[in-house]
Parts: structure tokens; sequence; C-alpha cells
């Protein structure tokens, strides 16, 4: 792969990274919605879902971003139409500088960044702006609202989930996401290899919070206060119509797409299968076709880890505003500072 | 150098631009958002310099967290849209010459310093590694007091807002 690389000249490697980064954040997004959003929640509901557009439904997503792209865009009339129309785009920025750092394979990757998961969850954080414009620009109470208790809950919800990946740096002793994965696939637990050593074992509160932090991050219920449609129409959403509201909804599916792929690279492995499997000692020694195998891996790892996350919001009702925030404050945080505690006294002892 | 030189200029006037509108501006929230542009324009300027966890923490701490406090505080209280007409007051004729104070002053402490040091031309990135190592080996005990500091500031924010 790197020598394949190598020959391409620069602009040909940024053109086929910004192409790569555009397949690996609009590929699991259609696949997550079509799979888990039609097809798992229908069948939770003892109900087929889409079933006419393509065989058993398939191409509904193509029809459904078709009739969005139809519509007309429109502009509440007393709204700030400059940063009405700037929101969605933010947020969507926000899901792509995300996929930047994530390696799908040992030369599979867009940038090697060394303080790779400190810069995730720094970019994560640029889409709360955009939500929080969307909701003062369309000047309607209820978005107002909604993007009010959007920005709370994000900001609430950031910090156990920076807490929780501090448990996995501290363990790996490393920030690069590239290195994380090859720290838990070249390790060992309990002196067999075969197993390597998968942080969600050794990490299991850690990974517990992270994936409750995404889930609220994601506001997917019982996290969706921002959107509840019973009290806010829907939320800081309720103006767009039309692309403005297709790109809120890629944006949503696609960063619980990112998440996914960061706590598989965190806690399950990412695109690595342990290397005592085939006598792999260090990064160096895989093989190529790792390069190819790593995608197909890293894309499993994420469909169970967001079929978890789709499971929760399909089967919890909604939190209260005032329980939503004790849950974060009272009880994620002081257990992810406990959990950073005791890990780093683990660390040093071992 | 050259890129990295073209970079800074455009990076530069971008952010002196914006940072115009700032106090021009006469809506509050957009005044945010162009503070926005202008702090993102320094984490670009970080990261030409090669201090990218600088430019990080810059992005989590200022964008991620402050401006989007700034931004929660503003609609909350008394953010309308469209102009407001007494966000801009006379105190023009203060703030002008503080400004430019401020920036004489700078300037004069960044040449005093520095004078005609140059970047090597070969800047390598600095690693996170080598900055922990700073702030816990000689810096450890401004890094404490910093901490205590904030401490205080998290106490005193606690007790301000307790009713009873």
């Amino acid at each position: 792969m790197t020598v394949i690389l190598a020959e391409i000249p620069y602009w040909g490697q940024s053109l086929l990274r910004v192409l790569g980064g555009l397949v690996a954040v609009l590929l699991p997004a259609g696949t997550i919605v079509y799979v888990f959003l039609f097809k798992m929640m229908s069948f939770m509901q003892s109900r087929l879902g889409p079933m006419e557009a393509g065989p058993y439904g398939s191409m509904q997503l193509f029809a459904e971003v078709g009739k969005w792209l139809q519509k007309e865009d429109i502009v509440p009339d007393r709204a700030d139409a400059r940063i009405f129309k700037m929101a969605p785009i933010i947020v969507l920025v926000s899901t792509f500088l995300l996929v930047a750092v994530v390696p799908f394979g040992p030369d599979a990757w867009f940038t090697d960044f060394e303080t790779g998961i400190f810069y995730a969850l720094a970019v994560s954080s640029i889409s709360v702006l955009g939500i929080l414009i969307a909701g003062w620009s369309s000047a309607n109470k209820y978005s107002l609202l909604g993007g009010l208790r959007a920005a709370g809950q994000l900001i609430a919800y950031e910090l156990p989930m920076v807490l929780a990946v501090i448990g996995v740096v501290i363990q790996a002793g490393t920030m690069n996401l590239q290195k994380i994965v090859v720290a838990q696939n070249s390790g060992s637990m309990f002196g067999i290899d075969a197993v390597g050593h998968p942080y969600v074992i050794s990490q299991f509160i850690g990974f517990i919070i992270f994936m409750i932090a995404i889930q609220a991050e994601l506001t997917q219920a019982p996290f969706d206060m921002p959107i509840a449609e019973s009290e806010l129409v829907s939320g800081y959403m309720t103006e767009y119509s039309g692309f403005r509201f297709l790109i809120f909804f890629i944006g949503e599916f696609a960063t619980a797409g990112v998440f996914a792929m960061i706590a598989s690279v965190l806690f399950l492995g990412g695109w690595g299968v342990p290397f005592a499997w085939f006598g792999w000692t260090s990064i160096d020694d895989i093989d190529n076709w790792m390069n190819f195998a790593g995608p197909l891996i890293m894309f499993t790892k994420m469909m169970l880890l967001v079929f978890i996350i789709m499971w929760i919001r399909f089967s919890y009702p909604r939190l209260r505003e005032d329980q939503l925030q004790r849950f974060a404050w009272k009880g994620l945080i002081p257990v992810a500072l406990g959990n950073i505690a005791v890990t780093s006294i683990l660390k040093v002892v071992f | 150098m050259i890129a990295q030189n073209i970079g800074f200029w455009i990076i530069a006037l971008m952010m002196i631009g914006a940072a115009l509108r700032v106090v021009t501006t006469n809506n509050v929230v957009h005044a945010a958002l162009w503070l926005v542009v202008v702090l993102s324009g320094a984490a670009g300027q970080y990261i030409l310099l090669a201090a990218e966890f600088v430019a990080i923490t810059q992005v989590l701490v200022y964008i991620g967290a402050v401006m989007v406090l700034f931004l929660f505080g503003t609609m909350l209280t008394r953010a309308r849209i469209g102009a407001e007409s007494d966000l801009n007051n006379s105190y023009k004729k203060l703030g002008i010459p503080v400004g430019l104070i401020m920036l004489v002053a700078m300037g004069l402490a960044l040449t005093d310093s520095f004078g005609d040091e140059r970047l090597p031309e070969s800047a390598t990135v600095v690693s996170t590694q080598e900055i922990s190592d700073q702030i816990f080996g000689p810096y450890l005990l401004p890094f404490w007091a910093l901490s205590f500091v904030l401490l205080a500031a998290v106490v005193g924010a606690i007790v301000l807002a307790r009713k009873d």
C-alpha cells in the first residue's frame, strides 16, 4: 500500500484521501439507516418496514434522498438567513474532520496523528456550535429551547467521554489511535496471546461510560431531549426542510458511525485481529492483505456497536432534563474519575 | 519556508478581518461567531508553527467550550435576531488607543525577546510527550498553582449559584 501510494503525486494522494473520507462517512451512514432505522426498528415493532423500492426495500434510502433533494429550501421569514444556512454544514464538517484520524489498516489511514484521540475529542465538540446556532437562527422558540438543551447535554456528556478515554490512554501509553490498535492486538491476557488484549475487558467501566456518553452525544433516545417531539416539535431541526434537513439527518447517523469506529478502535482492537493468530510481532510484519481486510473488520465491529446504540434507542423511554443532567454530573463523572485513579494506580504497580 | 509564509499571511489577514467584524457588527451572536473565526485562525497559525498539541487545545478549549458557553449565555439572556442599535457605544475613543498600546507593547516584547531569531528550517513537530515531560517536570509548581486557581474558581461558582 505504501509502495503503491509513493508513486502517486501528492495531489493525487490528497484526492484519494478525500474520496476515501467521503466513503468512510457516507457508506456507514447509509448502512446504519437502512439496516437499523428501517429494518431493525420495524422488526422490533412487528412490521416489515420499507419493501417497495428495490429488493427488500434496499433502495428506499435513494428514494428518500431524492425526495429531500427536490423539496423547497425554506428559510423562515424572520430567521437569520446566512447563519440558518450555515449551521447544518458546520455539523457535517465536524463529522468529516472526525473521520480523518480513524485508522482502517496498517497503512490504510488518512492521517497518522500523534495526538489522534485528543484531536478527535476536540473536533467532535465543534458540532455543538452548529446545533446551537441552528436553534438560535431559526427564530422559533421551540428551536431555541432545543438548541439550548442540546448544548447543555453535549457539554455535560463530553466530560465523561473524555475521562473514559483517559483510562485507555494511560493503559496504552499513547494518544495515537494506530498505536492504541497495535497495543491491543499485540498484547496478551493472562499469558494467552491468542486473545490479544482488547481494552473492553480491562477498561470495562471506561467502555460502559464511553458508550453511554456517545449515546448522549449522538442525542439518541433515551437522551433525545433536544429533539423531543412531544415537547419541542423537532427541537433545533424544526424549521429545516429539504436538503438542509437531509444534511442534519446524514450528520446524525454518520457521526454515529464514526463514534462507533472510534469506540471500536479504543476498546475492541480497531481494524486488527490478535497478531498472534498469524505470528506477527509488530506492525511492520503485517501482511499487505490486512489493508483490505482491516476496513472490513472495522466495519463489522462498528456495526456491532451501532447495533447496541440503536437497540437501546428503540427500547428505552426518554429521560427528563434534570434526570439527564444529574446522571452525567453525579453518576458518570465521579465513576469516570474513579476509573482514572484506579487505572493509573494499577499501571504504576504492574 | 515560503509555503508557510503564504499560509501565515492568508490566515493572518483573515483573522484581522474577522477581528474587525467582531467589534463592528451590530448583532451579538454574529460577533461571537466572528470571534470563532479569529480563534480558529489562531489554531491554524499554531499548526503552521508545528505546535499541534497547542492547536488542538485551542480548538477544544476555546471553540468547543468557551465559545459554546458564550453563545449559550447570550442566547439564554438577550440574543435577538437582526441588528441591535445599542450594541456599539461611545467607548471607541478609549478602546482604539488602548488596542494600539497593547499592540505596540506586545510587538516590543516579542521583538525584544526573540529579535532576529528564526525557526529552524526543518522544524520537527514537538511531541506531546515532550510537552508533558516539561509540565510534570520543571514546571510542576506553576501547573499546580494553576489547578489551584481553577479549583478556587469552580468552588466560587458553586457558592454563587447555590440558593440556600
